[in-house]
C-alpha cells in the first residue's frame, strides 16, 4: 500500500497515546506516588479496515496489554481508542455492549479458554445467547454453520472440548470469535501452542476467513516468521512503546531501528545455508523492568549505536531517512539501508555518564 | 564406535486407556563434539526416547540397547544410573524454573551437585568452580549472583544457570530437551551461543530435542526426524534440509512460513495418530499424500545415496531425494 492509498481509507481502529499502568506493591506510607508498572506507555497507531496489523515484541513488552486496551478489556490509564468512529475509552459497560459484537478476541491457549464441562455447541453459541441474537433451532443451525465454516464437523455439536485436538480447539475459539460477524478480531498468539503442521492449517484458515468475511486482524505473536507471513504492516514493541512500524517488506528490507534489526537477525530459519551466511546480532543483557524503564530511549542500555542524547531524550515515532509516512521509527540514529550493527555490545558503556551533553552531535543525529 | 549409541529402543506405558507405545524401535547415535538434533511434533516420542536413556521414565516397559562409552544404560541399577547422570550425561529441560529448587540459592544447588558426585571436593573449591561455571555461561558478576535465588534471575539467565549445572562435571553428553522453547528469540540466540561455545571448548556431544526446525538448522550436525514413535528420516543437516526423502520431512518443511513468501501455506492434512493403536505400517500413512497399499506394512529403512549417511523409512524410490536436491539448488 502506498502512502496515499494508505491514508485515503479511514481507520477502523485508532489508538492515540494510550497508556496502561498497573499498580504494583504498596503506596508509600507517607505520601508519594503509587509505584506502577508501565505496561503500555504512550502508544499511537491506526488499523485500516481489511488489513492485518502484526504486533511483535518480546515477553513483557506490552503487546498483549495493548491488544486488550484496544478492545477495552482493560480500562485505559490515559489516551483514547477510537473504534469505527466512536471513542470506546470512555463508554460505560452498557454503552460498550453493542460495540462488543464488532470486536472479538482470540486467545493463545486452546485448553484454558474453553470450559471443559460445556459442550462445544453451547460454547460457540454463547455469543448468540449473550447478545440475544438467535435462539433454539435457529441458534443451533447458526452454530453448525460456523462449525462448518472453520472446518469442524457440525455433527460434533454435542461433544466436549476434551474430545478435540489442539488445532481443532483453536478452530472452536475461532468459530466463537466469528459468531457475531465482527469487524475487528484481535488474535493473541493464536497459533503459538500448535505444532507446525497444525499451525499452518490454522494460519490458512484465518487468511481464508479474512478474505471471505472482510475481517480486520490485529495479530500478536512472538514468532516473527508467522507474523511476517500473515501481516500487511508490523509494529515492533519494546518496553511499552512502539519502536518501529512499517509495511512488512519495508520492515525487513529497510530496517531502521537497531532493536528491530537485532530481533529479525535472531529469528531462526530452517535454511542452514542462509543461517550460515547471515550476520547475527546477539544483544547483550536482558529486557529492563517496565516498572523502572530506562530514561530517554528505552533501548539505550542495550543499543550498539547509543549516544548521549539517547540517555536523555525519548525519540519520537516519525518517518526518517526519506521513508514514506507508513514507515515510522523512534530512534535518534536510525539505520541507513544496508547498514548492519557491527558491535553487539552496548555503546553506552563507552560513554562517560558525566559527559556533558554534546549538542552538536545530537543535532547531527536528528537531522540525518 | 560412537560415544552414545541407541539401538532399537522401545518404550511403552500402561495407562487407564490402554498401553501407550510411545517409542517403537528407535536407533540413533552421537559422537564426541557433535550435535544431534531430534525433531518431531508433540507426541512423536522424542522426549520419551531420551528420558528413557537416562532412566527418567520410571514404570515404563523398555526394550532395546543404549550404551555410553560401551557402558550399558538401560539395564543399569539405580546407583550406577545416578553416577552416570550428571557426571557423564548432563540434562537441561524446557522450563528452567521448575528444574531449579526455588528455596535454595543457585550457588548452593551447583555446589551440592558437584559434591554429591565428587565426594572429596571441599566446599570452597566447589564454590569456586560454581563461580567459574556461571562466568563461563555468561552470567554477569557471578561472584554475587551465586548467592541469588532462582526467582531473581530472568528466564534466559535461569537457563544459563541450568546449563552451568549440567556442565558442572564436564559430562560427555549434554541432553537438551527444548532448551530455548520458553525463551524469546534474542535470548534464545544468546543461550544457543553459550551451548555452542561450551561444546567447542569441552568437546561435549549434544543431543538437542526440539520442535523448531530453525534451531536445528542453526545447531545440529545431524538430524533425526521422529513421528509416531519412530524415526522417519536421519541425515546430515544439509542433506535433511536440501535433499530430504521422507514425505513427512517434506511436509514439515513445507508447513513453515518462509520469509518473503506470502499466500497459502501447505500444511499436512489430518492429525497425528493415537499411540495406543498406532497404524500397523508407516505411522505417517494416514496423512501422507503418497500413501500406497504397501504403506500398511512397515516400510524398510533405506539408505539414500549421495551425500552423508542418510536413511529414510519410506517405500518411495530413493531417487526422490535427488529430485528435491535439484529443486533446492
Amino acid at each position: 500500500m502506498t502512502t496515499t492509498e494508505h491514508n485515503a481509507v479511514a481507520p477502523l481502529l485508532e489508538v492515540t497515546d494510550v497508556r496502561k499502568h498497573f499498580p504494583i506493591g504498596r503506596r508509600p506510607l507517607f505520601g508519594g506516588p503509587q509505584p506502577v508498572l508501565k505496561a503500555v506507555d504512550g502508544v499511537s497507531l491506526q488499523v485500516r479496515p481489511g488489513e492485518t496489523l502484526g504486533l511483535v515484541g518480546e515477553t513483557g513488552c506490552g503487546k498483549s496489554t495493548l491488544a486488550r486496551c484496544m478492545v477495552r478489556l482493560y480500562d485505559l490509564t490515559s489516551g483514547t481508542v477510537n473504534f469505527n468512529g466512536s471513542d470506546i475509552s470512555t463508554l460505560s459497560r452498557g454503552e460498550l455492549r453493542p460495540l462488543r459484537r464488532e470486536m472479538q478476541v482470540m486467545f493463545q491457549d486452546p485448553y484454558g479458554s474453553l470450559n471443559p464441562r460445556r459442550r462445544v455447541g453451547s460454547i460457540i453459541g454463547d455469543p448468540f445467547a449473550i447478545h440475544g441474537v438467535a435462539e433454539g433451532d435457529e441458534r443451533k443451525r447458526k452454530v453448525q454453520d460456523l462449525m462448518e465454516l472453520v472446518g469442524l464437523n457440525p455433527e460434533h455439536y454435542n461433544r466436549f472440548p476434551a474430545e478435540f485436538s489442539g488445532g481443532q480447539r483453536q478452530r472452536i475459539g475461532i468459530a466463537r470469535a466469528l459468531a457475531l460477524n465482527p469487524k475487528l478480531v484481535v488474535c493473541d498468539e493464536p497459533v503459538s501452542a500448535l505444532d507446525v503442521s497444525i499451525q499452518a492449517q490454522v494460519i490458512n484458515l484465518l487468511a481464508e476467513l479474512q478474505e471471505r468475511l472482510d475481517l480486520t486482524y490485529v495479530f500478536i505473536s512472538h514468532d516473527l516468521s508467522v507474523v511476517r507471513h500473515v501481516s500487511d504492516r508490523i509494529a515492533v514493541m519494546y518496553l511499552g512503546k512502539i519502536v518501529e512500524i512499517a509495511g512488512v517488506d519495508d520492515l525487513h528490507d529497510h530496517t531502521r531501528h537497531p532493536y528491530t534489526q537485532a530481533l529479525l537477525s535472531a529469528v531462526p530459519s530452517a535454511d542452514p545455508d542462509a543461517v550460515a551466511a547471515r550476520e547475527r546480532i546477539v544483544l547483550t543483557g536482558d529486557l529492563p523492568s517496565p516498572a523502572n524503564p530506562p530514561t530517554g530511549c528505552r533501548f539505550h542500555p542495550r543499543c550498539p549505536k547509543a549516544q548521549q542524547i539517547c540517555v536523555t531524550d525519548d525519540p519520537e515515532l516519525v518517518s526518517r531517512l526519506g521513508d514514506d509516512a507508513v514507515h515510522q521509527v523512534a530512534c535518534h540514529f536510525p539505520l541507513a539501508d544496508g547498514e548492519l550493527l557491527t558491535a553487539s555490545r552496548p555503546a553506552i558503556a563507552d560513554i562517560d555518564p558525566d559527559l556533558s551533553f554534546d549538542a552538536s552531535a545530537a543535532e547531527k543525529g536528528t537531522s540525518a | 564406535m560412537p560415544l552414545l549409541e541407541v539401538d532399537d529402543l522401545h518404550v511403552s506405558f500402561g495407562t487407564p486407556d490402554g498401553v501407550v507405545r510411545a517409542v517403537r524401535g528407535v536407533s540413533f547415535s552421537v559422537d564426541r563434539g557433535r550435535t544431534l538434533g531430534i525433531v518431531g511434533e508433540s507426541g512423536s516420542g522424542k522426549s520419551v526416547a531420551t528420558q528413557t536413556i537416562v532412566g527418567l521414565t520410571r514404570g515404563a516397559r523398555v526394550s532395546g540397547r543404549a550404551t555410553l562409552d560401551g557402558e550399558n544404560l538401560l539395564g543399569a541399577d539405580p546407583d550406577t544410573l545416578r553416577r552416570i547422570r550428571g557426571a557423564k550425561i548432563g540434562m537441561i529441560f524446557q522450563d528452567p524454573l521448575s528444574s531449579l529448587h526455588p528455596y535454595y540459592k543457585v550457588g548452593w544447588q551447583i555446589v551440592e551437585m558437584i559434591r554429591a558426585h565428587e565426594r572429596g571436593t571441599s566446599k570452597s573449591a566447589a564454590r569456586q568452580r560454581a563461580v567459574d561455571l556461571l562466568d563461563a555461561v555468561g552470567i554477569p558478576s557471578p561472584r554475587t549472583r551465586i548467592d541469588n535465588y532462582p526467582h531473581e534471575f530472568s528466564g534466559g539467565m535461569r537457563q544459563r544457570v541450568m546449563i552451568a549445572m549440567a556442565m558442572a562435571l564436564n559430562p560427555a553428553v549434554l541432553v537438551a530437551d527444548e532448551p530455548t522453547t520458553a525463551l524469546d528469540v534474542t535470548v534464545q540466540a544468546q543461550v544457543l551461543d553459550v551451548m555452542r561455545d561450551l561444546q567447542r571448548e569441552f568437546g561435549t556431544a549434544i543431543i538437542l530435542i526440539t520442535h523448531d526446525l530453525g534451531v536445528v538448522a542453526d545447531m545440529a550436525d545431524e538430524v533425526v526426524v521422529m513421528y509416531g514413535g519412530q524415526v522417519m528420516e536421519r541425515a546430515e543437516r544439509r542433506d535433511l534440509f536440501y535433499r530430504h526423502h521422507h514425505p513427512y520431512t517434506e511436509g514439515l518443511l513445507n508447513s513453515l512460513p518462509t520469509s518473503g513468501r506470502r499466500g497459502k501455506l501447505t500444511p499436512i492434512a489430518g492429525t497425528p495418530p493415537s499411540m495406543i493403536t498406532p497404524p500397523p505400517g508407516c505411522p505417517f500413512e494416514p496423512r501422507c499424500v503418497h500413501a500406497m497399499d504397501r504403506c500398511r506394512e512397515k516400510p524398510p529403512t533405506v539408505e539414500i545415496p549421495g551425500g552423508g549417511p542418510h536413511t529414510s523409512a519410506c517405500w518411495l524410490p530413493v531417487e526422490r531425494a535427488q529430485r528435491t536436491k535439484a529443486e533446492a539448488s
